[in-house]
């Protein structure tokens, strides 16, 4: 029997388990939405696409699930170009529809008609423009299998409206071979043992662990792989929470803004076992003198993340976690007690610290660190962009993966707050925080009345500087304190903004009102809660490795 | 800075000249020559495209390459282990006067006449890349009215 394109659509969805899906509608996708009106998808409508899109992203890093995304042609799908390239950059599994004019217009001009696939070719993983309905239920099939698979990433489909109100054979194909995509998954055996052996001899060996980790779940297999062989771990930004920040070997994050003592283990170490992680300039600074003494093992599933900015001399391309899973087998503890007793000490001399006498306004480091008191450190915590993301990382201490979900590649401000509610639908159980700058969080403060309307209790704890705080730090520091356009505190009420939207506003001052407010939003639990936490205007983001420099030239703290 | 041909095996669909192209022109690579075309089976393309450029950037341009979805192999062609071959149209101010020389010359190249009028002559070339611009060294104090090249094409050489 033949049926209408839109249902393969839908149909497709069902059976590639999709249970949520975010969107808005427009002209050419009204058969797509026609068709989900009574389909068992929960659909969440956003109020821009960019919102839907980065909630499709929270959902699908909180999840491990894909994200799936409708919009329509035109001013639709352009809005979903930077959702795109921030799950691009930090390799998130998306499925994006696009609508697109009918086939016979496609090149004309057409009322808003854009060329979508042309637009986004460059920063996703792959994308499809359907030529043929009888390719549609394919199309679909092979984007799921291609956004889960090797390194994930988003896949757009762009669906001239004359398909989805064509008429076909639906057969949903069970299976999927690709010729010239098989990701490679089994590390190569002589490889493994070899890097086994390295580090069996290593004096000073560090792991580096990133999003990789996550993305693959081996967050079980490095802790196995941490407690049989003694190795400090550092994290990057996006692989908080795979090994747990309270443990005595987690030297937690690296890189310009990460903690003395975990740029001081990886600088002086002499083997760097590199796992899912893709050695970024924020991670390195000046390259050349990133790791003067050490060997690298590199441990990823993209062999061209292998050797791009730092020769590796053992490199295994594979899943992280099976690959992790052999070397358990094999490995023999190294004799490294000496190293680990330099850096503990390392790590009890250079604590991250910042300083709050009595009658300073608050720190906002001071009010991460409540909120990670108050929410027994179990809370899911998104962040926009700037300094508060770089105080979430460093003040809220991270003990399960897919717990911090923040935009680290593209860094996309605007992305906390929807992120926020599509983690929130994909974690019903946690609370989930938005850690937020004054100035990010109104890039897509419309997405809160959708957090109102589908009662999600998460707060929005805004670090209210009244600056562009992260430029400003870097106008300080190397522009001479030209603090150009960067001063916004001519700025909305946000409490009474939030009370507009049917959410709880709540302002705090003071130190004292700081655990009470937290209490209090805590407490609510059937709709967002913004708490405008007004802070130290000029307070920095420090240890700070400035861009290209390196760990011998970190700012430690303010200078007098 | 080094000349590299990389032979780029390839589904034949639409959009896949402009993915390889992309990561080229993405980091500022110009590329000196491409030639496509469907091989013994219609669902493959090939495309040989000869650049310039530093080695290890071009190593990881051939991992970005791989990593398309529609590529299906990468290789680099080096001179010696491949044969290369481009094809070249060139037109030529050619009074009658000179023409017995520069027919002379052509013939040294095995450069055929495609096409002749009362000021011009056209040949057509082919040959490795280096014999071409030889030919155009030599006939340019003629004065070459137009000319252009169908750019490499390679394959690997066998040995048994
Ligand atoms: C969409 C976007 N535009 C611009 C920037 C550049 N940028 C990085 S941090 C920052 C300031 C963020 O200010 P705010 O949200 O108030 O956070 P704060 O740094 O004060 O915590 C800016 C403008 C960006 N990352 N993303």
């Amino acid at each position: 029997m033949k049926i209408k394109g839109s249902q393969i659509i839908v149909q497709s969805l069902i059976k590639e388990n999709v249970e949520y899906m975010f969107g808005y509608p427009g002209g050419v996708v009204i058969p797509i939405f026609h068709e989900l009106y009574h389909a068992p998808i929960k659909f969440v409508l956003g109020r821009h696409e960019q919102g839907s899109i980065h909630a499709a992203d929270g959902y699908a890093r909180a999840s491990g699930k894909p994200g799936v995304v409708l919009a329509t042609s035109g001013p639709g799908a352009t809005n979903l170009i930077t959702g795109i390239a921030t799950a691009h950059l930090d390799s998130v599994p998306l499925v994006v529809l696009t609508g697109q004019v009918s086939t016979n217009l496609i090149g004309n001009d057409a009322f808003q008609e854009v060329d979508i696939t042309g637009i986004t070719r460059p920063i996703c993983k792959h994308n499809y423009l359907v030529q043929d309905i009888k390719d549609l239920a394919r199309i679909i099939k092979e984007a799921f299998y291609i956004a889960t698979t090797g390194r994930p990433g988003p896949v757009l489909i762009d669906i001239p409206v004359d398909i989805s109100n064509g008429l076909c054979e639906f057969e949903y194909p069970e299976e999927i071979s690709i010729r010239s995509y098989k990701p490679t998954y089994d590390g190569h055996p002589g490889q493994i043992s070899k890097a086994c052996r390295l580090i069996e001899s290593a004096k000073k060996p560090i792991i580096y662990a990133g999003g990789g980790v996550v993305i693959s779940n081996a967050s079980e297999e490095l802790r196995e792989f941490v407690k049989k062989t003694g190795i400090p771990v550092t994290t990057t930004l996006l692989g908080m929470g795979i090994f747990p920040e309270t443990d005595p070997l987690s030297m937690e994050m690296l890189g310009m803004h990460g903690t003395y003592f975990a740029n001081y283990s990886v600088h002086n170490s002499d083997l760097l076992i590199a796992i899912g992680a893709r050695f970024d300039d924020r991670v390195t600074g000046k390259i050349s003198e990133f790791i003067p003494h050490a060997k690298v093992i590199h441990i990823d599933i993209d062999p061209a993340s292998v050797s791009k900015n730092v020769m590796v001399d053992i490199p295994i391309v594979g899943d992280c976690k099976k690959i992790l899973k052999e070397m358990n087998k094999e490995i023999k503890t190294p004799d490294i007690a000496e190293w680990v007793d330099e850096l503990k000490k390392t790590k009890a001399e250079h604590p991250l610290q910042y300083e709050m006498k009595e009658n300073d306004d608050i720190k906002p480091q001071y009010v991460v660190e409540q909120l990670y008191k108050l929410t027994d450190g179990k809370a899911i915590i998104t962040t926009e962009v700037g300094q508060n993301q770089m105080w979430a990382a460093q003040f809220y201490k991270y003990t399960e993966p897919r717990t911090f979900i923040s935009s680290g590649g593209l860094g996309t401000m605007g992305f906390g707050l929807p992120a926020a509610i599509g983690a929130q639908l994909a974690r019903p159980d946690r609370r989930v925080i938005d850690i937020a700058g004054d100035g990010s969080i109104q890039m897509n403060i419309q997405e809160l009345i959708v957090a109102a309307q589908h009662k999600l209790p998460v707060i929005v704890a805004i670090l209210n500087n009244g600056f562009l705080g992260m430029v400003r730090q870097w106008q300080q520091l190397f522009w001479d304190k030209r603090y150009s356009h960067t001063c916004i505190n001519f700025a909305p009420d946000f409490v009474k903004l939030a009370e507009a939207y049917g959410c709880v506003g709540i302002r705090v001052t003071k130190k004292e009102e700081v655990d009470e407010a937290i209490k209090k939003a805590l407490s609510i639990t059937d709709k967002p809660i913004i708490i405008d936490f007004v802070v130290c205007k000029e307070e920095n983001v420090y240890p700070m490795v400035p861009a290209g420099k390196t760990i011998k030239e970190t700012i430690m703290r303010e200078l007098a | 800075m080094s000349q590299h041909v990389i032979s780029v095996k390839v589904e034949n669909k639409f959009g896949v000249l402009a993915r390889v192209s992309g990561l080229f022109s993405a980091r500022g690579y110009n590329i000196d020559s491409l030639a496509v075309s469907r091989t013994e089976n219609e669902d493959i393309s090939v495309m040989t495209i000869v650049v310039n450029g530093d080695d290890r950037i071009l190593e990881q341009v051939k991992k970005q390459l791989n990593k398309l979805i529609d590529v299906i192999k990468v290789s680099d062609h080096a001179v010696q282990s491949s044969v290369q071959r481009e094809l070249a149209l060139i037109k030529l101010n050619c009074p009658a006067a000179k023409r017995g020389e520069i027919l002379q010359l052509a013939e040294l190249f095995k450069a055929e006449v495609a096409d002749i009028s009362l000021k011009t002559i056209t040949f057509s070339i082919k040959g490795d890349s280096e014999k071409i611009d030889r030919f155009v060294e030599l006939a340019s104090p003629y004065g070459i009215k137009e000319s252009m090249r169908t750019g490499l094409v390679s394959i690997l050489k066998e040995r048994d």
